[in-house]
């Protein structure tokens, strides 16, 4: 099947090329976790968002030359900077987009700067890559750790849960997430009992859940995500920690997640992502393409992220005519946002893409109707309460304008 | 409250009967390693992708035949098992055969059958991998028998470099399969119905599930002891382990006992692939996650010692315990701590012998 519309792919390719003379030639490198436990939420699918993006787009037709290249960065930040390297200096990467694992995210955005080249993010979590690590030269697209800690933990603290505990995935997109969310906490009048930190990526978090359980805290907050989320999850099931009445607060759980732990362990569970793929009927139209391309499964916001934001980049090119990075920045932060994934946007002076976030509560199995029939929206935050405001992520651009 | 180091022990307590149960899944694991290790001198590398494999059985038993865990007990091991023998024969023992069109013939033959199953007529990565080993299988035993008078084993073992190379192979390609097939966040697997709920200690709840998991894996690892240093069976292993020439000078069939325990390592590895399906998440890498640690342990207690390893497991698995509640962050180095000072100490392992 791969093969096959591969092999299609390149005739189309090899005739059309004589056909359009193309103007500007940007060069796209996706880089991501192809292998481990972030594949199924970004991986390949963000290639096949990528791609979907510039035919969308009919980038050819419109004058400009789109070519994709991806690689895995295994989550570690010396292959990821290697590789961003690579592309920079050799290989004539224009952008280099997605990079999910916050520590590899904050090696590249670094990079990125230095070498003058655009970085769209959409996988990473942390917030300090619009905070003070803020560069001219990165947006940070689909959904931060504030954006999270706004949503989930907000919700939870309204509700009740005003005592926690966090688990926390021990590198900078735990600690991250652990630090907006206690934020967040304690501004809403909660009170955070404490945390422990837990090998990346981890099997067994019994031990932890145990500590969490004996803290006696009303919120277990899961400051971790993928593979390391599922077994909490299920971990903390088996231990008969929620049936207790202690709450799991998920603080990143994507669509991936819930459908590896299946709706009976997940169900009830209550999330916040700023993508869904049954939101409306451009988000389905969308979603279904993408399926069918990525052996049925549904887009992740992740891989969403990387669709819209290459759209996005694209329509500067377009009305630019130039592959510049500083004419591409200004050019994308001036215009407003509009695609059929994340609806109208902007992009704020610190690279931060405003978008709503959706709270979600993952479905009773009694309540789906299909195999990807996973949530039911609780309610919308708008993009103002969503993420950090403006002047307080202690961004260096924020302050000289 | 009484209280050691400002832990309370009844935490303590809990925490040590946790540490117990991971480390009956070590137990498990390094036994199958020194199993392999101690008869074939090979470094199996393939055990984490044969644990993951195991999971997978069973979750396929379960959504496509509809046979619950129990059963998944019985045939994972057994159907993990043959993919190992055939493994086995036409690979990893052809190292030290003069012979290497078997080996050649094999993988062509299984390569090709897997393309014509999978883009051919379009079977599911799974089916087309089960029927490319099998194709292979045949293709590999019709040589064997035609080409028999020309073939022979090269006597001793070949250097463990080209085992762990072949193994570690292997394993990238079963572990990029699956996850080629299906993704990498893993596949839901509920616990039996027999096993849900626990039982509450006072200074923890205990989930039925995980003391049915250290049973078990107490009465596997005993039976294996058993079967290896006392019985006649085991007799035979341990001669032909300590020199082949002679034992199958009195007529003993070594290289057909040396396939039979590379399988029975590979059943124990999907054992344990199958006892942890309703706890971890089942999910291509989860053998990847754990393989190191268990060399580790089987590096720690010894290589090829039976009792080593077991014993090295639990003990390994309550070290490891402890640590997650005094200094959580290291506890996924501790092991290789105490391995590099047992090393220094001790080179041949705590229960290993000096070579």
């Amino acid at each position: 099947m791969k093969l096959k519309s591969l092999l299609v792919a390149c005739a189309i390719a090899a005739l059309s090329a004589g056909a359009a003379q193309a103007q500007v030639s940007v060069k796209i490198g996706v880089l991501n976790d192809r292998s481990g436990l972030y594949a199924d939420i970004s991986g390949e699918g963000s290639v096949i968002a990528a791609r979907m993006a510039a035919e969308d787009f009919k980038a050819k037709e419109k004058g400009i030359n789109v070519e994709i290249v991806s690689a895995d960065h295994q989550n570690k930040p010396d292959v990821g900077s290697n590789i961003a390297r690579q592309w920079y200096d050799n290989e004539g990467v224009d952008v280099i987009m997605d990079v999910p694992t916050s520590s590899v995210a904050l090696a590249v955005n670094q990079i990125t700067k230095d070498k003058n080249k655009i970085f769209i993010n959409s996988g990473a979590a942390s917030s300090d890559l619009t905070g003070p690590q803020c560069t001219p030269n990165t947006v940070h697209w689909t959904y931060d750790t504030v954006m999270l800690a706004n949503g989930t933990g907000g919700a939870m603290v309204k509700a009740g849960g005003d005592t926690w505990f966090f688990l926390t995935a021990d590198y900078a997109f735990g600690h991250a997430l652990e630090r907006d969310t206690t934020a967040v906490v304690v501004k809403n009048g909660g009170k955070v009992l404490g945390s422990v930190k837990t090998p990346f990526p981890g099997q067994d978090f019994s031990s932890f859940l145990l500590q969490a359980q004996a803290s006696k805290a009303k919120v277990i907050g899961l400051a971790n995500a993928g593979g390391d989320t599922i077994n909490s999850i299920k971990q903390a099931g088996e231990f008969g920690i929620t049936q207790a009445g202690q709450k799991l607060a998920g603080l990143l759980v994507f669509s991936s997640d819930v459908k590896a732990l299946g709706l009976q362990t997940a169900q009830g569970l209550v999330l916040t992502e700023s993508f869904y793929w049954d939101l409306n009927d451009q988000t389905r139209e969308f979603s279904k393409r993408f399926a069918a391309r990525n052996n049925g499964k549904m887009p992740t916001m992740v891989q969403a992220g990387v669709y819209a934001g290459l759209l996005h980049y694209l329509k500067a090119v377009e009305a630019t005519k130039s592959k510049d990075t500083a004419t591409i920045m200004a050019k994308m932060k001036e215009m407003p946002t509009d695609d059929p994934l994340f609806g109208k946007g902007t992009i704020r002076v610190d690279g931060r893409k405003m978008h709503d976030a959706y709270l979600f509560e993952v479905k009773k199995p009694s309540e789906s109707k299909g195999e990807w029939d996973l949530y039911k929206l609780i309610s919308t935050i708008p993009a103002e309460q969503a993420f950090r405001p403006l002047d307080q992520g202690n961004c260096p651009l924020v302050k000289k304008s | 409250m009484t209280t050691i180091l400002g832990v309370p022990t009844a935490a303590l307590f809990g925490q040590l009967l946790l540490g117990l149960i991971n480390g009956s899944f070590y137990a498990i694991l390094s036994l199958g390693l020194a199993v392999i290790f101690g008869l074939l001198n090979i470094i199996n590398f393939t055990h984490g992708a044969q644990y993951m494999m195991g999971a997978f059985v069973a979750w396929m038993l379960l959504n496509w035949a509809g046979l619950g865990y129990w059963w998944a007990l019985l045939i994972a091991p057994i159907a993990v098992g043959i993919t190992g023998v055939i493994l086995e024969r036409n690979l990893i023992s052809q190292l030290a055969s003069n012979d290497k069109i078997r080996s050649l013939l094999f993988v062509i033959s299984a390569i090709l059958t897997f393309l014509l199953c999978y883009v051919g007529i379009g079977w599911s990565e799974g089916t087309s991998l089960a029927a490319a080993l099998l194709v292979g299988a045949v293709f590999g035993a019709v040589w064997a028998h035609v080409a028999r008078e020309r073939i022979s084993t090269a006597e001793g073992h070949v250097d463990h470099l080209y085992g762990l190379l072949l193994t570690f192979g292997l394993a990238l390609i079963i572990q990029g399969l699956f996850r080629n097939a299906y993704g990498s966040s893993g596949l839901p697997y509920q616990i039996p119905r027999e096993l849900t709920g626990g039982q509450n200690f006072g200074f923890m709840f205990m989930p039925n599930y995980r003391g049915w998991v250290v049973v078990a894996s107490l009465v596997v690892c005993l039976a294996t002891w058993f079967v290896i240093e006392k019985t006649r069976l085991g007799a035979y292993l341990r001669a032909a382990t300590e020199n082949p020439t002679l034992t199958q000078a009195f007529g003993i069939n070594v290289p057909r006992l040396v396939t039979i325990t590379y399988g029975f390592g590979v059943g124990l590895a999907a054992l344990a692939g199958v006892l942890a399906a309703p706890i971890y998440s089942v999910n291509p890498n989860m053998g990847a996650d754990l393989i190191i640690v268990v060399f580790a342990v089987v590096v720690i207690g010894g290589m090829g010692s039976i009792l080593g390893s077991i014993v090295t497991g639990f003990g390994l698995g309550l070290i490891e315990g402890l640590t997650k509640v005094f200094y959580p962050e290291a506890s996924s180095t501790v092991i290789f701590i105490i391995m590099a000072i047992v090393l220094l100490i001790k080179p041949a392992g705590l229960f290993g012998r000096a070579a």
